[in-house]
């Protein structure tokens, strides 16, 4: 989606700003549960790093995978499986399940990339649909349960992460380093490349370049790092459900990073924030979550289809992107 | 008694014809996805939801105006595509000029409403609809026993099949629909009015899935989440088939419908998966679909 993304011109400017946010971002996180409940923190952590790794295919390679519930989903499975039957430590069954993820990734992105565009996305869509009809009959997810009452353990042998500040700020640390990997992601030469066949794939494939390697590079990382969200988050809340294997979870992230602003770092950060919050106060007003998220997206789509950081940027730059 | 492979010529012949009636709505439903595609270049996500909103809007006909199926086969069509021509007008047709991408993103969201406002009224359980009285009870056929409504459905379905491709390939209006897939401004500037077109084949696609949606209420159960089950389906069956051909959609349908019921009868565990398994092995043999045109 080129039509999103700001040009180079006012790169410069737009980094200075964005590593105020930065700074201020994780200042604000840092303190922030000793304000609000950690719990509700960790999801918002969890959700918004599966986002950034959604956005660096979507924003990034120009790729829109319908599937990315898979990954997020298989990983805390993994994970989950790994902590509470083989009695793994945490940071092992965390990786275990961001390799998952990324051999999954491995595979959908294998056929996925077969064709563009829209096909892309219902291709993803259907394989993931797929792995989630397999998610109800394998045994080792236990059905409609879910692997339930995932111990969360001692990190590395020594930190206690029942403690809840130990949990949070473990997550903080993972959420901080998946971001700044995919910000080097981003803006290493590899990165160049995906965003030259975001704007052009033609002119890339004419350059010599064999797209697909980098397509399938590009979705096998976006894979892991979605994974490594989806392990957090199953160590975090000590279970793993068919929820998050579901299309509907493929479509919240869709949602978090529309809403955010497609192809910025920290636009799916707000994304992730703002669906969540928005999620939590229903949840207990009783107005149907799907309608509410369902509306999002119409108005997201046809008036502000350059989400909140996006537009922000458009209006601190005064570069209308005509769209 | 007779035995196919070791297994009852009659379960056989009954996962069969289950076959069949699935891939006459997979047919249905991606033809109708293909008419939409091939005018507006949208994806329309929504179309398992107007399935499910034709269902309803018969069910609904029934329960509180005591409106039965023959009309409802008319009125659920037309309510469903003026539904879709509101939608078209109001909000699709602002979207043409932009990526593709969006308009999946908008009828994505639009199915999300639907679907949450059944749900909240209707919760999740399905709501039984009768088979109208003269199409209840069964033929026998001799080799097996058929329910008419079943047989009526395959029928149907064939008809509408039919109806839509001679509309299309046969008729002035769709050598109209035709010229404007291939070149809308030249057709504009002939003369035919390209908007009003786009806009009426919005509302033909949506009217397509509503006509699926009730003459499906009577064998599925009118659940809000009937649709969108099905239209993942679909979307693998359009896969498969490549959008570049009306009976190319329709052909697939029938066959991955049936393709389904034959792994019903032989390995029941993998009948939910064969459909996206066929997929992935099309993909890597003909990239393009069975009967794309482009890759």
């Amino acid at each position: 989606m080129p039509e999103l993304t700001l040009r180079e011109t006012s790169a410069k400017t737009s980094a200075r700003l964005e590593w105020t946010l930065v700074g201020l971002g994780i200042l604000a996180l840092l303190v922030a549960p000793f304000l609000v409940y950690p719990i509700f923190l960790m999801k918002m952590l969890c959700f918004a790093l599966f986002a950034c790794a959604f956005n660096l295919l979507l924003g990034y390679t120009g790729l829109l995978s319908f599937g990315h519930a898979t990954f997020f989903g298989a990983a805390a499975y993994f994970t989950a499986h790994a902590v509470k039957v083989w009695g793994w430590p945490p940071e092992a069954g965390i990786l275990l399940g961001m390799a998952g993820a990324a051999l999954l990734g491995l595979v959908m992105g294998f056929f996925a990339i077969r064709r563009q565009g829209i096909y892309f996305a219902m291709i993803t869509l259907a394989l993931s649909q797929m792995f989630f009809f397999f998610c109800v009959q394998a045994p080792f997810t236990q059905g409609e349960d879910g692997i339930q009452g995932v111990p969360r353990g001692m990190l590395l042998g020594v930190l206690d992460l029942n403690v809840s500040l130990n949990m949070y700020y473990f997550v903080l640390a993972v959420f901080l380093v998946g971001v700044f990997a995919i910000w080097r992601i981003v803006n290493s030469p590899f990165g160049m490349i995906l965003r030259s066949i975001r704007e052009n794939e033609n002119r890339a494939i004419s350059l010599g370049y064999s797209v697909a390697n980098y397509k399938l590079g590009a979705f096998v990382m976006s894979a892991a790092l979605a994974g490594l969200a989806g392990s957090l988050k199953a160590i975090v809340f000590q279970f793993a459900t068919l929820t998050d294997v579901t299309w509907q979870m493929s479509g919240e992230v869709i949602l978090m990073t529309l809403l955010g602003g497609i192809g910025t770092m920290v636009g799916p950060i707000i994304g992730a924030s703002l669906v969540i919050g928005l999620e939590n106060t229903l949840a207990t007003s009783g107005f149907p979550v799907t309608i509410a998220t369902g509306l999002i997206f119409m108005v997201c789509v046809l008036v502000f289809r350059r989400g909140i950081v996006g537009e922000f940027y458009a209006r601190i730059f005064g570069r209308a992107g005509k769209d | 008694m007779t035995m196919i492979f070791g297994i009852p010529v009659q379960a056989f012949l009954g996962q069969l014809l289950v076959g069949l009636i699935n891939g006459s709505f997979y047919a249905m439903l991606s033809l109708g996805l293909a008419v939409i595609f091939g005018l507006l270049r949208v994806i329309n996500f929504a179309h398992g939801a107007q399935y499910m909103l034709g269902a309803f809007v018969g069910y609904l006909l029934l329960t509180y105006l005591g409106i039965g199926y023959w009309p409802a086969l008319i009125l659920a069509p037309l309510i469903v595509g003026v539904f879709g021509i509101v939608v078209e007008r109001l909000a699709l047709s602002r979207l043409y000029d932009l990526d593709p991408l969006y308009g999946l993103l908008f009828t994505f969201g639009l199915a999300l409403v639907l679907e949450g406002i059944f749900r909240y009224y209707y919760g999740v359980s399905g709501n039984p609809y009768a088979v109208p009285p003269l199409l209840s009870g069964g033929t026998n056929l001799g080799f097996m026993f058929l329910p008419n409504y079943r047989g009526w459905v395959v029928v149907a379905s064939l008809i509408v099949c039919f109806g839509t491709w001679v509309l299309i390939e046969k008729t002035r209006l769709g050598s109209y629909l035709r010229a404007a897939t291939e070149n809308p401004r030249l057709v504009q500037a002939f003369g035919v009015n390209v908007p009003l077109l786009l806009t009426l084949t919005y509302g033909l696609g949506s009217a397509l899935a509503g006509l699926a949606g009730i003459l499906a209420a009577p064998i599925y159960q009118v659940s809000p989440l009937m649709g969108s089950d099905l239209i993942i389906v679909v979307f693998a069956v359009v896969v498969v088939g490549g959008m570049g051909s009306i009976l190319g959609a329709i052909v697939t349908g029938y066959m991955l419908g049936l393709a389904e019921g034959l792994t019903k009868v032989f390995y029941p565990e993998a009948s939910n998966l064969v459909v996206f398994v066929i997929m992935a092995i099309v993909l890597l043999v003909r990239p393009a679909g069975l009967f794309g045109r482009d890759a």
